[in-house]
């Protein structure tokens, strides 16, 4: 809050109290032409339903000066008041991470005893799965699928197919520290002849069926071409995230246009890191539940 | 006038709170009231000792979020039936207003039951109304100094057990005793126990009538219930007036006067301080007792009783009163179809919750047989007192096939449990872009527990 907007919520919060404390004692005193204590004030309704001008009772006047003194007291306390930071120094942040911590305490040795099982025994356990699976649900099931079935450009981790490797500590890495996948844009090095020819070369290796004389010439530009990532095989590199093209898997879409484009434009995953987020412990039970997907 | 309101000008329209002393009265709406207080504080403070099947027989568990009403188990989901109980007693609110006036303030209203019993505790200590008003006047010494102190450490005692039973509601009460009884309380007991009791001490020991006049909505409201027919508490202008002081062998009519005999009785007794004389007016609660202490000296006097009585405005102007108004039958049947209907869902409600949560990340999936997949997560709530196990089927499209690991789904009594599952289709079984999906969940056990619930299925559109 700059100097000036500070000092505005100031005088305004203070002009405002003090207005109140004015407006309180204005109107605490009889006006002239009043009715007096206890007649009727003239008022009628429904025909017969007459007002008296009874006084409030003092304890209702104190109600509107503890009020004050309350408000005038919070302000002191707490930031309220501009830039003024309170007396105790509370912030929300503060409060959060209180929060955060006292979670911490309560939940973290239920966490810290799953991490000293290994992950594939950690599988077998269900009271721990039960909880992997609540985990999975809170902070991978967005981008993944609640099945971990995943979705177009995120990856199944259901299967056998890894991008990155299905060890239990590929999984483990690839939940702490994210990864970054690029395959390069290819179009302007091949033309448009070339992505033809490797396009069927690539639905060849699946054994999908294509043409075998331009899947013939695209033989050779993959092996120049592509081979330095996806090696001469197809089946790729898990070092580098390159995808295994042989295994029928296609996480860009499996159509014949969808991987013609991905050879054109590139694709890019970014699996984010989750370290500071979630910490060793729950990362290692989330590891293990998604290893337990595919090795049951 | 105007010199009355000029010399008043520029006071303090505030005063200073005047202490009301009512009279101990006597009589049948007296031994109504009494009953009304025995009856509800006795179920207020014993309820909560109650244990049943297993559990008190009435918690309100927060943080678990179940509320236990004896068989019954009350789930956040079952809201609607505190609606319901709210709808009932707002009805009922209106219904008997208008049928009674205030009956609630008078009979049943916890400031006046719990006031009533800190005035008894008030008379143990001071003694009735004019020994009350005498200690009062008189200076500060040891006599005074015991009374006062002997009423106020009773109302504090009481109003801690208040406090305490209050929270009983709220966390076991045998467990809360064990813990007060070792000083061991939360904080956050200890404080509502505090709250509570304080609150008690405060309304019905100090702010009493005052609660009623200046804070009470409904003591506003239920005035706007009222009609000409509507009983209420008045006194027989025509019968009483002219008022004045006369022997009780004297005839009142050779000496000008009516059978009002100016004793203000009905004012001392009047616990908000009122004149009934003076007319129908919004401080009345209804509590009767001028009726009871005026049919006590009428009968002294030989006179017929009644002179303030339960009576109609149209009555008093020489009307007949109808007591079954439009009104009225409105308000008996809104009563009775809310009470019925609320009853009906209560007798039919399935201890079982299906919640089904369509997957957002992608509207629907193919997979590499060429299947269409959509992803649901289930959440089953089991709010039957015992286990089970469930299974669940899927059905709405033709050739529909479910997938999840296991069909049979155990679920203990009290447990949530949440399920990722998938649903597969050929696509050529889909002629629209939706369909409606039927999950039916069935306890293997009991045919009873059986919810269905729709979802939806979405898909390309094949030709």
């Amino acid at each position: 809050m700059s100097t000036a907007l500070s000092w505005f919520v100031i005088i305004f919060t203070l002009a405002n109290i003090i207005g109140c404390y004015v407006l309180i004692r204005l109107t605490s005193r009889r006006k002239e032409g009043e009715a007096a204590e206890g007649s009727v004030t003239g008022h009628t309704w429904d025909g017969d339903l007459q007002e008296y001008n009874n006084p409030l009772p003092m304890w209702w006047l104190w109600l509107f000066y503890i009020t004050i003194v309350f408000g005038i007291f919070y302000l002191v306390i707490y930031p309220g008041l501009g830039n003024y930071k309170g007396a105790i120094g509370w912030t929300q942040l503060e409060e959060y991470q209180a929060e955060i911590q006292a979670a911490d305490k309560n939940y973290g040795p239920i966490f810290a005893a799953y991490s000293q099982k290994s992950i594939p025994d950690l599988g077998k356990d269900h009271k721990a799965m039960q909880a992997g699976q609540r985990l999975f649900l809170t902070y991978c099931a967005a981008c993944h699928g609640s099945d971990a079935g995943g979705a177009t450009g995120f990856p199944n981790l259901r299967d056998s197919d890894w991008l990155y490797g299905g060890s239990p500590e590929a999984i483990k890495t690839s939940i702490l520290n994210g990864r970054n996948g690029v395959m390069p844009p290819m179009g302007a090095a091949l033309g448009n002849e070339g992505v033809e020819e490797v396009a069927a070369y690539v639905l060849s290796l699946s054994g999908r069926s294509s043409d075998s004389a331009l899947a013939a010439k695209g033989k050779t530009r993959f092996e120049t071409i592509c081979a330095a990532c996806h090696q001469a095989d197809g089946t790729g590199n898990q070092a580098l995230g390159a995808v295994n093209l042989t295994d029928n898997v296609w996480l860009h879409g499996r159509s014949v246009g969808a991987i013609k484009k991905t050879i054109v434009k590139g694709r890019t995953g970014i699996m984010p890191p989750h370290k500071e987020f979630l910490g060793e412990d729950k990362a290692h039970l989330l590891a293990a539940y998604i290893y337990s997907l595919s090795n049951p | 006038m105007d010199e009355k309101s000029n010399s008043a000008a520029n006071a303090e329209i505030y005063q200073k709170h005047k202490k009301v002393y009512p009279r101990e009265v006597h009589g049948l709406f007296a031994s109504l009231r009494n009953t009304g207080v025995f009856t509800l504080l006795g179920l207020y403070y014993l309820v909560p000792w109650f244990q049943w099947e297993g559990h008190q027989a009435v918690l309100f568990d927060l943080p678990a979020r179940k509320f236990y009403i004896f068989s019954l188990t009350f789930w956040p989901q079952d809201f609607i039936y505190l609606a319901g109980l709210l709808i009932i007693a707002a009805l009922a609110l209106f219904f008997f207003t208008t049928l009674a006036g205030r009956l609630w303030c008078g009979y049943a209203c916890p400031q006046t039951v719990w006031t009533e019993v800190f005035l008894w505790m008030e008379r143990w200590f001071e003694g009735d109304r004019n020994k009350q008003i005498k200690l009062d006047k008189s200076p500060w010494a040891k006599n005074k100094f015991l009374r006062k102190i002997g009423k106020h450490t009773t109302w504090l005692i009481f109003s801690a057990w208040t406090g305490f039973t209050f929270v009983g509601y709220f966390t076991p009460i045998k467990e809360l005793s064990i813990l007060l009884v070792n000083f061991n309380l939360g904080p956050w007991e200890t404080f509502w126990i505090i709250f509570y009791g304080f609150a008690t001490y405060g309304n019905a020991g100090w702010m009493r009538e005052q609660v009623c006049i200046y804070m009470c909505p409904y003591a506003r409201f239920q005035s706007a219930m009222f009609d000409k027919d509507t009983l209420i508490i008045s006194y027989d202008e025509k019968r009483g007036d002219p008022r004045g002081a006369r022997n009780r062998s004297a005839d009142p009519k050779n000496l000008g006067l009516g059978d009002c005999i100016d004793c203000t009785l009905c004012v001392q007794v009047c616990p908000t301080g009122i004149d009934i004389r003076d007319g129908l007016q919004y401080q009345c609660i209804g509590c009767a007792a001028c009726i009871d202490v005026c049919d006590e000296v009428m009968e002294k006097m030989d006179y017929d009783k009644g002179l303030v009585r339960y009576t109609t405005e149209h009555a008093i102007e020489g009307v007949k009163t109808r007591l079954l108004r439009p009104r009225v039958m409105v308000y008996s049947l809104l009563l009775l179809v809310v009470a019925s209907t609320l009853g009906y869902s209560m007798v039919m409600r399935m201890p079982l919750e299906l919640d089904i949560i369509r997957d957002r990340n992608a509207l629907y999936r193919e997979t590499n047989e060429g299947l269409i997949e959509n992803i649901y997560t289930l959440r089953i709530i089991n709010m039957d007192r015992q286990d089970h196990v469930y299974r669940l089927t899927a059905a709405g499209i033709d050739n529909l096939k479910l997938l999840l690991k296991n069909r049979d789904i155990p679920i203990k009594s009290g447990e949530i449990v949440t399920i990722p599952i998938r649903l597969q289709v050929d696509p050529v079984e889909l002629n629209k872009v939706g369909y409606n999906v039927v999950f039916d969940l069935i306890a293997t056990d009991n045919d009873t527990l059986h919810v269905q619930e729709t979802g939806r299925f979405i898909g390309p559109i094949s030709r």
